[in-house]
C-alpha cells in the first residue's frame, strides 16, 4: 500500500510538474524577453495578457479553428460512430480500418501529404485549410468514442421508441442521442484539445496564417514573453474546470 | 369456430414465413403459417428457444419483414408498414425502459409522439400508472425501480397508447418465481379490465397454460398445435406437444381389437390398455398412446374392474413433492412411466422402491396421438 501511494504521487508529480512550471512563470516579474529565471512575484502579465497584438491574433485564430473543428468533427464523427456501431454495411470494415489508420499515422506524413493535396488543388492556405486538416484527423477520435458507446446500447431501446411511434429521426433525437451524449461530449472536447495545440499538421497547412502554437514556436528563438505562460495557464484552467464540472455532473446524476 | 369466421381477426397471418441467410445457408425461422388471433383474446406462442415464436411476434410488431405472406391488423394489410406506423405495442423481454427518462416520461413517450394534448397525457398516464399500481413512482428513474416495478412501467408504457394488440416477449422471464406468479395473475386481470388482445411469447408451459385463452405450440418454425390450454394439455396432437406440455407417458403398441370405438391393447398376462379411438383405426395398427401421470392410479392389489387399463410394474423411484408424490415405475409393457399421486389422503407413500404395483386408469384418460 505504501509503495502504491509513493508511486501514485510520483506519477502525479511527473505529469503536473511542467504545467506547474508554466503556471509559476506566468507570475514571474521578469524584466526582459527571457522568462527563464525567477525574478519575483507579479500579477502584471495577467493585466497585460492581450498586450501583444500578433500573439492575441494567433490565439483568436487557434480558438476559432478549434471551435469549428470541435463542432464539425463532433457532428460528422457522431454520425460515423453511430453508423459503425449500429449497422453493418458495405464498406463498414474498410471505414473502421481507415479510422484507426488516421489515428495512428504519423502527423508529419499527414501534414506533408495534406500540403501536397492543397497545393495541387490550388487551395489558398490559411484558416480554412487548417480547419479542414484538423477536422480530418480529429474526426476518427470522435467516431471511435461514439462507436464504443453505441455498441453498449441495448438495441431494443431504439426498437421500443419505434414501437411507440417514433420515426428514425425522432428516435435518434429523443432516445439515442441523449444516451450517447456523454460520449459525443468527450469526443468533442478531445477534438478541441487536439486542434488547439496542434503544431505539425498546422505548420504544413497554415500558409501565412499564424496560430497560437505556431506563434510560440516562432517566438522561442527570441525568448517567450510571459503572456504565453498566462494564456497557457488560462487554457489549462479552462480544461480543468470543464473536467471537474463533467465529473461532478455525472456524480450528481448517479447519486440515488 | 363459427364465431371466428364471422368475427374480424385482430391479427391475421396468411402464409407468413421468414427466412434468414446465415453463412450462405438459408434458415427457415418461420415456415409458411396461417394464424388468426381473435379480438380481446389472450393468445400465447409457446415453444422452446429457436422455435420461431419471437420472430413471429417481431413480424407482427414490424421489426422483421416477412420473406413472404401477409400480416393484417383488424383486416388492414400492414405488411411492409414500418413499426412506428403500426398500431400495436410491445413489452420487451429486457423491458427496454428509457434510462434517461423518469417512469412518467417513459409512459408518456408514445402519447407525445402522437401529439396528444398535454392535459390528456397527464390524465391518461396517471390513470395507467394506477392500473399497474405504480402511483407515486412517476418521478423515479428506471434504475430506482425494482424488477417488478420496471415490468409494470413497461406494461403501462405500451398499454397507455390503447394499441389494437399488445405483444409481450417473455416479459416475466427476469422475475423470481413468486413475483412471476403474482404478475401472471395481474397481467390476466389487466387484460380483462381493458379488453385488449394480448399476444404472449413464452417458453414456460405453465405460464401459457395459466394465462392463455388459446395457445399455439411452436417447433422448428411451425405451429404444432393450436388450441385452448385444456385441449393442448388433455389432447396433445403430437409427441412433441405431449412431451413439451407437462409430463406425458407414452406407450407404443399395436391394436388387438376394437369394441365400440375402444381399442384394446394387451401386453403381459392380465395387462391391458383401453383407448378410445376414432373411426378408421383398425386392428393391427400401431398406436402411440398418451396418458398423463396424474390420471394413473397406483394399487398394491390387482384391480378387478375389466373396464379399466391395467399394467403391472415395479417402483424404481419415489419423490415427495409436498402436494403430490411422484413415482417412477418400470413396466413390463415398455418404457418407464411416471405416476403423480395427490397427497390428499395418504400421509405415507403408497409403495417404496422395489415394490411390485399395479397401474390403472379409465379408458377416457388415455388416447392415441396423431390419429
Amino acid at each position: 500500500m505504501r509503495m502504491l501511494r509513493v508511486y501514485t504521487w510520483a506519477v502525479i508529480a511527473w505529469l503536473t510538474l511542467p504545467v506547474l512550471v508554466m503556471i509559476v512563470f506566468g507570475f514571474n516579474d521578469t524584466p526582459g524577453r527571457y522568462n527563464q529565471t525567477w525574478d519575483g512575484f507579479t500579477l502584471k502579465w495577467y493585466g497585460r495578457v492581450f498586450a501583444l497584438d500578433d500573439l492575441t491574433q494567433a490565439l483568436v485564430v487557434s480558438l476559432v479553428v478549434a471551435l469549428v473543428t470541435m463542432l464539425l468533427a463532433g457532428a460528422l464523427g457522431t454520425g460515423i460512430g453511430y453508423a459503425l456501431g449500429r449497422f453493418r454495411f458495405r464498406g463498414s470494415g474498410a471505414l473502421n480500418l481507415v479510422m484507426f489508420a488516421t489515428m495512428s499515422s504519423p502527423e508529419l506524413v499527414m501534414g506533408a501529404s495534406l500540403l501536397t493535396l492543397f497545393v495541387s488543388l490550388d487551395a489558398g492556405l490559411g484558416a480554412v485549410t487548417i480547419t479542414i486538416a484538423h477536422v480530418m484527423f480529429s474526426i476518427s477520435f470522435v467516431a471511435v468514442i461514439v462507436r464504443a458507446r453505441v455498441l453498449t446500447l441495448d438495441r431494443s431501446l431504439e426498437e421500443a421508441a419505434a414501437d411507440l411511434g417514433a420515426g428514425p429521426w425522432t428516435t435518434f433525437r429523443t432516445v439515442t442521442f441523449p444516451l450517447i451524449r456523454p460520449a459525443v461530449g468527450s469526443g468533442m472536447l478531445l477534438a478541441f484539445a487536439l486542434s488547439i495545440d496542434d503544431f505539425v499538421v498546422t505548420n504544413f497547412t497554415a500558409g501565412t496564417t499564424t496560430t497560437f502554437p505556431l506563434w510560440i514556436w516562432g517566438a522561442t528563438r527570441l525568448g517567450l514573453p510571459p503572456q504565453v505562460n498566462v494564456m497557457g495557464t488560462l487554457i489549462f484552467a479552462a480544461g480543468v474546470v470543464i473536467a471537474i464540472a463533467t465529473s461532478m455532473r455525472s456524480r450528481l446524476r448517479h447519486r440515488v | 369456430m363459427n364465431n371466428a369466421m364471422t368475427e374480424q381477426a385482430a391479427i391475421e397471418l396468411a402464409g407468413v414465413h421468414k427466412d434468414f441467410v446465415s453463412h450462405g445457408e438459408t434458415v427457415h425461422a418461420v415456415c409458411p403459417t396461417d394464424l388468426a388471433v381473435r379480438p380481446g383474446e389472450f393468445f400465447s406462442l409457446l415453444g422452446p428457444s429457436g422455435c420461431g415464436k419471437t420472430t413471429m411476434m417481431r413480424m407482427i410488431a414490424g421489426f422483421e419483414e416477412p420473406t413472404g405472406g401477409t400480416v393484417r391488423l383488424d383486416g388492414t394489410d400492414v405488411t411492409g408498414v414500418s413499426a412506428h406506423h403500426r398500431d400495436v405495442n410491445m413489452v420487451f423481454q429486457s423491458y427496454a425502459l428509457f434510462p434517461h427518462l423518469t417512469a412518467y416520461q417513459n409512459v408518456a413517450f408514445g402519447l407525445q409522439r402522437r401529439k396528444v394534448a398535454r392535459s390528456e397525457i397527464r390524465r391518461r398516464v396517471g390513470e395507467m400508472l394506477e392500473i399497474v399500481s405504480l402511483n407515486g413512482m412517476q418521478r423515479r428513474s428506471p434504475r430506482e425501480l425494482s424488477g417488478g416495478q420496471q415490468q409494470r412501467v413497461a406494461l403501462a408504457r405500451a398499454l397507455v397508447n390503447r394499441p389494437r394488440a399488445l405483444l409481450l416477449d417473455e416479459p416475466l422471464g427476469a422475475l423470481d418465481l413468486k413475483l412471476r406468479q403474482q404478475m401472471q395473475l395481474e397481467l390476466k386481470r389487466i387484460q380483462r379490465e381493458i379488453g385488449i388482445t394480448f399476444v404472449y411469447v413464452t417458453h414456460d408451459q405453465g405460464e401459457a397454460l395459466t394465462m392463455s385463452d388459446r395457445i399455439a405450440v411452436m417447433r422448428d418454425g411451425r405451429i404444432e398445435q393450436l388450441g385452448t390450454p385444456r385441449e393442448i394439455y388433455e389432447r396433445p396432437a403430437t409427441r412433441f406437444v405431449a412431451g413439451f406440455i407437462g409430463t406425458s407417458n407414452l406407450l407404443d403398441a399395436a391394436v388387438q381389437r376394437i369394441d365400440d370405438g375402444i381399442a384394446l391393447v394387451t401386453f403381459g398376462p392380465g395387462e391391458r390398455v383401453l383407448v378410445p379411438v376414432p373411426a378408421g383405426v383398425t386392428a393391427g395398427q400401431d398406436l402411440e398412446i398418451s396418458v398423463r401421470p396424474e390420471k394413473i392410479g397406483l394399487r398394491r392389489e390387482e384391480p378387478t374392474d375389466p373396464g379399466c387399463s391395467v399394467l403391472s410394474a415395479v417402483v424404481t423411484d419415489v419423490v415427495y413433492h409436498g402436494t403430490s408424490t411422484n413415482y417412477t415405475v418400470k413396466t413390463t409393457a415398455g418404457p418407464d412411466l411416471v405416476v403423480f399421486d395427490q397427497n390428499a389422503f395418504s400421509a405415507e407413500d403408497l409403495a417404496g422402491p422395489g415394490d411390485h404395483v399395479f397401474l390403472t386408469w379409465a379408458p377416457q384418460h388415455s388416447y392415441p396421438i396423431g390419429v
